[in-house]
């Protein structure tokens, strides 16, 4: 077969990602060949401060192997320049004459380091720090001793001072400004970096700036321009053995630019990666997308995404740039930085600083969001906080514990707050829920080259479930990857079937009566045939919100529990949860659930946390039957097993209480009434207490509702599971119909606008409570539609599907097809 | 023609759902019969490798089916785990003549253990 030639000059991260990522949507669509400057395969370049520092091997940071270009046909030309392009031919040259021909092209040249342009620059002794070649120079050195000289005290520098301090040389670094690492850091952030660093025996000179270097055969020093040296000691100069430059990098268009391709800072490329001209590609740092070039891996691999998406032929994926954030690892030290952390006119900044413990956590607001941010010693909650800002969530309901972070409130399933991962053993474990330790997390991310929190996901089970550890596996990933990591984009699609968001498909649905899952996928340009496990049950809930009455329920993309209405079990039996109308019971009532649980010999009868009655281990082809002899009684589904809403708990109230204010059971079964059967995006808990006491616990509830004096107090938002929310107050009112109409009107608001499989409590963070408030409280108008809306999707989901089975409708989802007796096996 | 004689009718395509599945008991466990969007039918031991869960509860699209325990994605034409996972269950032959379905048993005549699953690639 006769291929399409493909060339990627840059043996690069960004480069080699590409590939990777190409080769997973069309594996055989071209002949590959790689042209790379240096002696050596793909290697993570983000791990040289470790190798410099001696955590590290060459062999440990090397990414793909040479077996991995053999594996996929990649001829790899390793330590061959290229030096031309003809783009008329369709050629690329090396510089001792090797030629290939392509019919695509993707630049990827990386950064030169930038050589400030001072005399005896070029003088030996004087290294850059970016490449393996460059480390090997700076281990030599060091390996003979003296004295270090570190020109720039940017993230880069700070890195090579460290490495060559714990290799034994004497290391000063010299920096322009008097803040070091002033693009990620504050001053005051930067004051405390540079004292652990003096702590650990590395000099600063800082505001100074370079005249010269000095020296005749080899560098012996260093020499400032006098408007800047502010005389201490020798003043104007410094000696050394070695000097390290590390002022910043540029991008690399050398070739590009000899190729006529348009150039400025960095290679122009479109949004789908194409440079002007479109056969040739551009990705990693050698690029100027939208007048910004990346240095940092996940804006490099997004590119890679997208790049390979167009190779492919797909053409859907668009780069529209990245926001970044560095959470970096500086010898040790926690730094989190993204935004805007320096603040000005118009922002406002909310400080924390703990000298003693080494803490220093600033936030930049603007219009009560989050535009930037600088976390020093305590990182753990940076990827919160970055979240909140890509999102641009409305942070007012949080200012007050905000800088205390996510995890103030006691997440369950991971013991106390923990600060710094780093300094956690191996045995501690991270995930409660699939109980994976730290070791195992750090084990896979190294030996399975993992850069991604997905990644960790499916290869370790980690934060898989809950998530409620996402944050500690995101610190995971930062230590261990090196400086940066992929963060999980901004704007997620909403399965790996689409590249649309949850907001886009739900919009398409409405704008262009999409009224199947077939429809939807066919219009929306679904990548896989029929969508997944996760795409589908979104779809089917997205299409009942759209279309109440009127979309057919489609039971193939429902989660089982909720075809068979009933909860799976570990053994695969089900089990059986009746309504009971805010928990008031009868003995009538009782008297049927006990014959119902002794006809069907159910092993386990439980009262479940919600005030209700659990009929646990029932077999799938006894569920018809039991919901027959339930139905007789008056049962209906409790809707146990669903994003749905749950149960209505409540206290007895002013009926008994002596302390009752209000009648909390009657306004419980009113709501139970109004709002069993719908289906929500998650699901719903809600409660009624008859007074501030609150023994109905209505504050970790999804709507929670508490009796006063004077009427009754509306609470939202709260959840009591995975991570403890305590509701926020909605507001008050006097009538038990108000209460309903509110209540109408914020589960629709929240049908409405929630993502699929989003808790109230998550959703109100993201949204912000100034959102719901606006649109239920403030906004008269809008609340009557919010709960005409809702009232008239009930008309249509208020019908008992348990009765419904009982009498037959799906019969053979609870038969099997056929029973094979054993003697018709054997034959 | 004893090759025949092993195949077992099922019953009619049309009682397995599309995009869904039907539970077979049989002597050796219940088996899993699954139907495709495209009406092809695959037939697995109805427990996932992972923790045994009911794959035929599971969510089926293209050849998959996600098991409903804890969404391992598990190959209709392999039996194997996808992703990251690694684990099989145990696959049996199933084919449609004249609209019914017809299985036949994979660990026949007692050779070997009866859970012993046959994988493509021992992972």
């Amino acid at each position: 077969m006769n291929r399409e030639k493909l060339v990627l000059v840059g043996n690069g991260m960004a480069g080699v990602r590409t590939l990777e990522e190409l080769l997973k949507l069309a594996p055989d669509k071209y002949d590959v060949t790689v042209f790379g400057a240096e002696p050596h395969p793909n290697y993570n370049r983000i791990l040289l401060s470790p190798v410099l520092a001696g955590e590290k091997t060459v062999d440990q940071i090397i990414l793909n192997d040479e077996a991995w270009y053999d594996g996929h046909g990649i001829t790899l030309h390793k330590g061959r320049m290229v030096t031309r392009i003809d783009r008329r031919q369709r050629r690329v040259r090396t510089a001792d004459g090797l030629e290939a021909a392509y019919d695509r092209l993707i630049l990827a040249t990386g950064s030169h380091p930038f050589m400030l342009p001072v005399p005896g620059r070029d003088l030996p002794g004087v290294v850059t720090f970016r490449d393996i070649h460059d480390v090997d120079r700076m281990l030599a050195a060091a390996a003979r001793g003296g004295r270090a000289v570190v020109i720039g005290g940017g993230l880069l520098g700070l890195e090579a001072a460290s490495g060559l301090s714990k290799r034994g040389m004497d290391v000063t670094v010299v920096h322009l400004l008097e803040t070091l690492m002033e693009r990620q850091l504050d001053a005051a952030a930067a004051a405390l970096l540079k004292q652990s660093l003096e702590a650990r025996g590395i000099k600063f000179l800082t505001g100074r700036e370079t005249q010269a270097i000095l020296g005749d055969d080899h560098v012996r020093g260093v020499r400032f321009k006098p408007a800047l040296s502010k005389v201490e000691g020798d003043g104007g100069e410094v000696a050394a053995d070695l000097v390290v430059m590390a002022v910043g990098i540029k991008p690399n268009i050398d070739l590009a630019k000899s190729a006529g391709l348009y150039c400025e800072r960095g290679v122009i490329v479109n949004d789908t990666m194409q440079t002007y001209d479109p056969r040739i590609y551009a990705v990693g740092e050698c690029v100027q997308h939208r007048g910004r070039s990346y240095g940092l891996v996940a804006p490099l691999f997004e590119q890679a995404r997208v790049c390979a998406n167009h190779l492919a032929e797909l053409g859907f994926a668009r780069y529209g740039g990245s926001v970044t954030s560095t959470k970096l690892k500086v010898t040790g030290i926690d730094l989190f930085s993204a935004g805007d952390f320096q603040g000005g006119a118009g922002t406002e900044e909310i400080v924390l600083k703990d000298a003693t413990r080494g803490v220093y956590k600033k936030l930049v607001l603007k219009d009560n969001r989050i535009v930037g941010g600088v976390l020093y010693g305590d990182t753990v909650d940076g990827s919160w906080y970055f979240q909140l800002m890509k999102d641009g969530t409305d942070v007012a309901h949080l200012r007050d514990h905000l800088l205390f972070g996510q995890a103030h409130l006691g997440d369950s399933g991971h013991g106390e707050k923990v600060s710094q991962v780093a300094a956690m053993p191996d045995h501690a474990e991270i995930c409660g829920c699939n109980g994976v330790c730290k070791g195992a997390i750090v084990r896979a991310i190294i030996d399975r080259k993992l850069f991604t929190l997905d990644e960790v996901r499916a290869h370790t089970k980690a934060s898989s479930s809950c998530g409620s550890c996402t944050g500690l596996v995101e610190e995971l990933l930062a230590s261990t990857v090196g400086a940066d990591y992929t963060q999980t984009p901004k704007t997620r699609p909403l399965c790996p079937c689409t590249h649309y968001t949850h907001e886009e498909v739900r919009r398409a649905i409405l704008d262009n009566e999409l009224k199947t899952i077939p429809a939807v996928r066919a219009f929306m340009e679904w990548k896989t045939p029929d969508g997944c496990h996760i795409c589908r049950p979104a779809l089917n809930y997205y299409l009942i919100c759209a279309w109440p009455g009127e979309y057919a329920d489609d039971a193939q993309s429902r989660f089982i529990n909720e075809r068979a209405h009933a909860n799976i079990q570990k053994d695969g039996t089900y089990s059986v949860v009746p309504r009971i109308w805010g928990g008031i019971t009868s003995p009538q009532q009782l008297r049927a659930i006990a014959d119902v649980a002794e006809k069907y010999r159910v092993p386990t009868v439980k009262i479940t946390g919600g005030q209700r009655i659990d009929l646990l281990g029932v077999k799938k082809e006894d569920l018809p039957k039991v919901w027959g002899d339930l139905a007789e009684a008056g049962f209906v589904s409790g809707h146990a097993y669903g994003k749905a809403l749950r149960t209505v708990k409540t206290c007895v109230g002013s009926e008994w209480c002596r302390f009752g204010t209000q009648d909390s059971t009657t306004m419980g079964i009113r709501l139970e009434k109004m709002t069993w059967g719908a289906w929500t995006p998650h699901k719903v808990k809600m409660a009624v207490s008859g007074c501030p006491r609150n023994c109905a616990e209505a504050t970790i509830k999804d709507f929670g509702v508490v009796a006063v004096d004077s009427g009754w107090e509306l609470h939202v938002g709260g959840n009591g599971g995975v991570k403890v929310r305590a509701t926020d107050l909605l507001c008050k009112v006097e009538t038990m119909e108000e209460v309903e109409e509110y209540c109408a009107a914020f589960l629709q608001l929240y049908r409405e606008d929630a993502r699929y499989l989003e808790r109230t409590a998550p959703w109100i963070e993201r949204v912000g409570l100034e959102f719901v408030r606006k649109s239920i409280v403030d906004d008269e108008e809008n609340r009557r539609r919010l709960a005409a809306r809702f009232r008239d999707s009930q008309q249509h989901a208020q019908k008992d599907p348990w009765a419904e089975r009982a009498a037959g409708v799906q019969r053979q989802e609870f038969a099997p097809l056929k029973t094979v007796p054993a003697v018709r096996a054997v034959a | 023609m004893t090759v025949k004689e092993n195949w077992i009718e099922i019953g009619p395509l049309q009682d397995i759902p599309r995009l869904g599945a039907r539970v077979v008991r049989t002597p050796q466990g219940d088996i899993a019969v699954f139907r495709a969007a495209d009406d092809a039918v695959f037939a697995l031991d109805d427990r996932c490798p992972h923790k045994g869960g009911p794959l035929s509860q599971g969510i089926v699209y293209d050849r998959r089916v996600a098991c409903p325990l804890h969404n391992w994605v598990i190959s209709l034409e392999s039996g194997e785990a996808t992703g990251a996972d690694r684990g099989c269950t145990r696959r049996h032959e199933v084919k449609i003549e004249n609209g019914r379905i017809l299985l036949r048993l994979a660990a026949a005549h007692g050779a070997g253990p009866a859970a012993e699953p046959r994988c493509a690639s021992a992972r």
